[in-house]
């Protein structure tokens, strides 16, 4: 590399000519961008403005007598309810991920490719009503089952007569992120290098062994950024939550009524919400805000981090 | 080099890798062909036997068979063929097993939809009666007296054509341009990487988070508690914008460079190699790009539910009160019935709005695959 | 249509990676210029900077005149666009628009800055830029079919007849030949013979006996080392320059010594 000797005394970009048109569009181009960075942060300074008389508020008149008692257990149903839809979900997709990209014939794989596809695109409010007339009535003699037998564990303690549980909003929320994660798995194991495969094979790998030792190293770090990018869809879900479970104030129990998350509560409450009551509510929002931005972030980290150690660039 | 002369004698074998001390020789032996077959005809014939013989339920038999079959498997194939392959099978079976549980609850949702909603959704008068002035009295009728089915689900079908289309036509301007700006001005500048950066954190905001927003927006400017069509437009697009935007600038980034050079040294300016080179050469994936954007929003009702609000009546005017759409309709259907006590008629209005909606969504999902199939520019 | 070009003192930076220095050149009117040399000797840069292509590459920045009979390309008042619409370009790869038919890949040029034309005019414009790039008679049957579904050879002889329909005074042609097969080699090689009658052509090719075949000129770029800016080591009549050259390194290059 050959630098330029006079890089303080250089020249300069000459000044080109720049047409009307160009001058035009690019600007309406960057302004559009800019709508973006605008949008964003308008997204934050509502939120905060419309959740800040919250804070000012004589703590006596919020809803739990405080706005840490009020949201805390909320933000703890809806972590618990994003946590086991994850780990039901994450098994599962990566197999079929599996599936698509190594087990299955290219037409077979590209036909479930859309198929799961489908299931992203199916509207929430459809899968909340899916669960509650489908899913949660069968649940039911489960949960009676468990209660029966592992009663002792305090999550089982006591058993739900409807299957409208925390349970049972979970398992359909791992229905809902199941696409997500197997979409973001496919593709990194569709990338796994062919010559790192057929090395193994060559070897005399089986088939999962070759799996194991090439596919699944390389695209850890696109599975790991795939659940959570789930994680934080299923953070945010509202409608399948504010149907399926029948809310209530925090319990360890998970196969029973009870417990909330913070967007079902909103959802629930907001259409009769006046006064300090809504600050309260899009406070939570601020708070759901915030901790599905934090996974994201590290999801998108992860998934980058991914592009520097996988040798395929 | 002696030690490959030695390799020929006896001594000269210790050299082989699984003589060395610590590896542990696997051999693979073949297996009997028909061994995978006789487990599957076991398998089936333990589900007939739990489901038929002993009565039990059909979920519990199938997995019950499932995990037997498994078990079979392993103890099989390592009695024949060894370990490995042993793990290779029991390995498979899970991942067959996987995409099977992947297909349950989806066969299921559409059946489920399908046959609640089937009956309402190809009844005209459904497509064409709005809620206006229809209440329990009438729900309690029909379903006690079997007396004609009113109220129907138009107000909901123009309320979200009326709210995505307004959706569509804020977010797609923003979003294609910023793609442009993205691909075409800011290369891989600061501030693109800002950009792209806030998109990807504008993807993860949570749909109701949208609503929140659009309804703090309104409650700033218009007053608290406005709500109207064109909030819900607002918060649609916070959704949709970072899926064009994504979509487009993955379009625009496989047009090839080579055009645009084409394009330039003809003395073409750049705005114009834009608009008249690479924008048709897209055109086909950014409008399949655009679709699925619409498909993602088109069912949100969380973000409606908080800025539109909740209406019986035909609503027009975005600009003016509460709207309803589809998927706000199924909610409100399903989980407040018209009359407590007769939820029959409201049930069945909420299913047909359902599978109303997954019509369209699954509508929009194939036209997009379809655009984008047959409109690619060809290539050769 | 043909005009002379004087390069005096020209460097051609990528970032502040220098990537060729100090060139002075003439290129005559009517003729046809050949630059060989080394791969990355900085021929096809240097041949982009003559219609402000080079700019287009992030980075992208050059240093010194390009005078087209005497005028500036790069004074400060020149705007690039209008001297892409003097200067043509062929490129390595054919590179039709996918979107556009024969005909109007032809017109692109006109079409694309929305030039109003009526149709027979069109016709015409066509018809006369097809026969100048020894096309017509080929495609006169199929004008409405896509240009990509022509041969690679043509498809190459349909950009040149895209290049000249704009009537520029210069045709850049950036190693036109080397995606192509031989006889549609050959078919181009005609093309650029009869160019030269009406415009001023310059050529970047690997190919030595091709530079021989259709060129009167020929510069010979050279560069010291990777990552040093290439240089042009000498230029002359292509008689000279591959019977009797006058630096060693040309020698060695032209008789297969290196490169």
């Amino acid at each position: 590399m050959s630098m330029t000797s006079d890089r303080g005394a250089r020249p300069g970009r000459r000044r080109t000519v720049r047409r009307p048109g160009d001058i035009t569009f690019h600007g309406a181009a960057l302004a559009s961008g800019l709508t973006i960075l605008a949008i964003l942060a308008g997204v934050a300074i509502f939120l905060v403005v419309e959740a800040a008389p919250v804070l000012t508020a004589d703590p006596e008149e919020l809803t739990a007598g405080g706005f840490g008692r009020y949201v805390l257990p909320l933000i703890a149903g809806t972590v618990i309810a994003s946590v086991i839809a994850m780990v039901v979900a994450t098994p599962v997709a990566v197999g079929i991920a599996l599936f698509i990209s190594h087990y299955a014939h290219r037409r077979v794989g590209t036909s479930v490719g859309f198929v799961v596809d489908l299931l992203a695109a199916v509207p929430s409010v459809v899968f909340g009503m899916w669960g509650w007339q489908v899913l949660a009535p069968r649940m039911v003699p489960l949960y009676r089952w468990l209660e029966a037998n592992l009663g002792f564990i305090p999550v089982f303690g006591s058993a739900s007569s409807t299957g409208r549980t925390l349970m049972t909003a979970s398992l359909v929320l791992a229905v809902m992120i199941l696409p997500i994660i197997t979409s973001v798995s496919r593709e990194v194991f569709l990338q796994t290098p062919r010559l790192h495969e057929e090395a193994a094979l060559a070897l005399g790998a089986t088939k999962w062994e070759m799996i194991r030792t090439a596919v699944l190293p390389f695209g850890m770090p696109g599975v790991i950024g795939g659940t959570m990018l789930g994680l934080g869809r299923a953070l945010g879900e509202t409608m399948a939550v504010a149907i399926i479970l029948s809310p209530g104030v925090f319990t360890w129990v998970l196969i029973d009524s009870g417990n909330s998350t913070i967007p079902a509560e909103i959802a629930l409450n907001f259409p009769e919400a006046s006064g300090l009551r809504l600050s309260e509510l899009i406070g939570a929002g601020l708070v759901l805000f915030l901790i599905t931005l934090a996974v994201n972030l590290l999801a998108r980290w992860v998934v980058a981090r991914r592009a520097d150690f996988s040798g395929a660039n | 080099m002696p030690t490959l002369h030695r390799l020929d004698t006896q001594e000269g074998l210790d050299h082989r890798i699984d003589h060395v001390r610590g590896v542990v020789p696997a051999p693979v032996r073949p297996a009997p062909r028909r061994l995978g077959a006789v487990l599957g005809a076991v398998a089936v014939a333990t589900v007939l036997l739990l489901w038929l013989g002993l009565d039990l339920h059909l979920g519990l038999a199938v997995t019950g068979a499932f995990l037997l079959y498994l078990a079979l498997t392993y103890v099989g194939f390592r009695v024949a063929a060894g370990a490995r392959v042993a793990t290779d099978r029991l390995m498979r079976g899970l991942l067959y097993g996987a995409f099977v549980v992947a297909l349950l609850p989806l066969c299921s949702l559409l059946w489920t939809v399908v046959t609640l909603g089937g009956a309402r959704v190809v009844n005209p008068d459904f497509l064409l009666q709005t809620m206006n002035g229809v209440t329990g009295l009438h729900d309690q009728a029909t379903q006690q007296q079997g007396q004609l089915f009113i109220g129907g689900a138009y107000h909901a079908i123009v309320g979200t054509l009326l709210i995505t289309g307004a959706a569509t036509l804020i977010s797609v301007p923003v979003g294609l341009l910023t793609a442009i700006y993205l691909v075409e001005y800011a290369g891989r500048s600061r501030l693109a990487h800002v950009i792209r950066f806030f998109v990807d954190v504008m993807t993860g905001i949570p749909s109701i988070v949208a609503g929140l927003f659009a309804f703090a927006l309104w409650a700033v400017v218009f007053g608290i508690g406005t709500k109207d069509g064109m909030a819900g437009a607002v918060a649609l697009s916070v959704l949709m914008i970072p899926t064009v935007v994504r979509n487009s600038e993955e379009m625009l980034r496989i047009v090839p460079n080579e055009l645009r050079e084409a394009s330039l040294a003809l003395g073409v300016p750049k705005w114009r190699t834009i608009v008249r080179v690479v924008l048709p050469t897209a055109a086909s994936g950014l409008a399949s790009g655009v679709t699925l954007a619409i498909a993602r929003v088109i069912g949100e009702t969380a973000p409606l539910l908080v800025a539109v609000g909740y209406a019986r009546a035909l609503n027009t005017n975005l600009l003016e009160g509460p709207m309803n759409t589809l998927a706000v309709y199924a909610y409100y259907m399903f989980t407040k019935p018209l009359s407590p006590a007769y939820r029959d008629p409201s049930i069945e209005r909420a299913w047909a709005a359902a599978l109303l909606l997954v019509l369209v969504v699954v509508a929009l999902n194939l036209s997009a695959r379809l655009i984008a199939r047959f409109f690619a520019p060809t290539k050769r | 249509m043909s005009k002379r070009i004087d390069i005096n003192d020209l460097n051609i930076y990528y970032g502040s990676f220098h990537a060729v220095k100090d060139v002075s050149m003439v290129i005559e009117p009517k003729s046809v210029t050949a630059f060989i040399g080394p791969s990355g000797c900085g021929k096809s840069t240097f041949l982009r900077t003559l219609n402000r292509m080079h700019e287009v590459v992030p980075g992208g920045r050059v240093e010194g005149d390009v005078l087209m009979d005497g005028r500036n390309l790069y004074s400060r008042d020149v705007d690039p666009v209008d001297v892409r619409r003097e200067v043509g370009m062929v490129f390595q790869r054919p590179n039709p628009f996918p979107t556009m038919s024969i005909k109007e890949n032809v017109l692109a040029g006109l079409r694309l800055n929305s030039k109003r034309m009526s149709s027979s005019t069109a016709d015409e414009l066509c018809e006369r830029a097809l026969r100048g790039a020894n096309l017509w008679s080929e495609v006169k049957d199929r004008l409405d079919r896509p240009g990509s579904g022509l041969s690679g050879g043509q498809q190459q002889r349909l950009c040149i007849a895209r290049a000249i329909a704009v009537q520029p005074e210069v045709i850049l042609m950036d190693e036109p030949c080397s995606a192509l097969d031989p006889i549609s080699t050959l078919a181009v090689e005609d093309l650029i013979h009869e160019l030269k009658s009406d415009y001023t052509v310059v050529i970047v090719t690997h190919n030595m006996q091709q530079a021989a075949r259709v060129s009167d000129r020929t510069g010979f770029f050279n560069l010291e080392a990777t990552g040093k800016p290439g240089h042009l080591v000498e230029m002359d009549d292509t008689q000279r320059i591959f019977n009797n050259p006058g630096k060693k390194a040309t020698e060695d290059y032209i008789s297969g010594r290196f490169g």
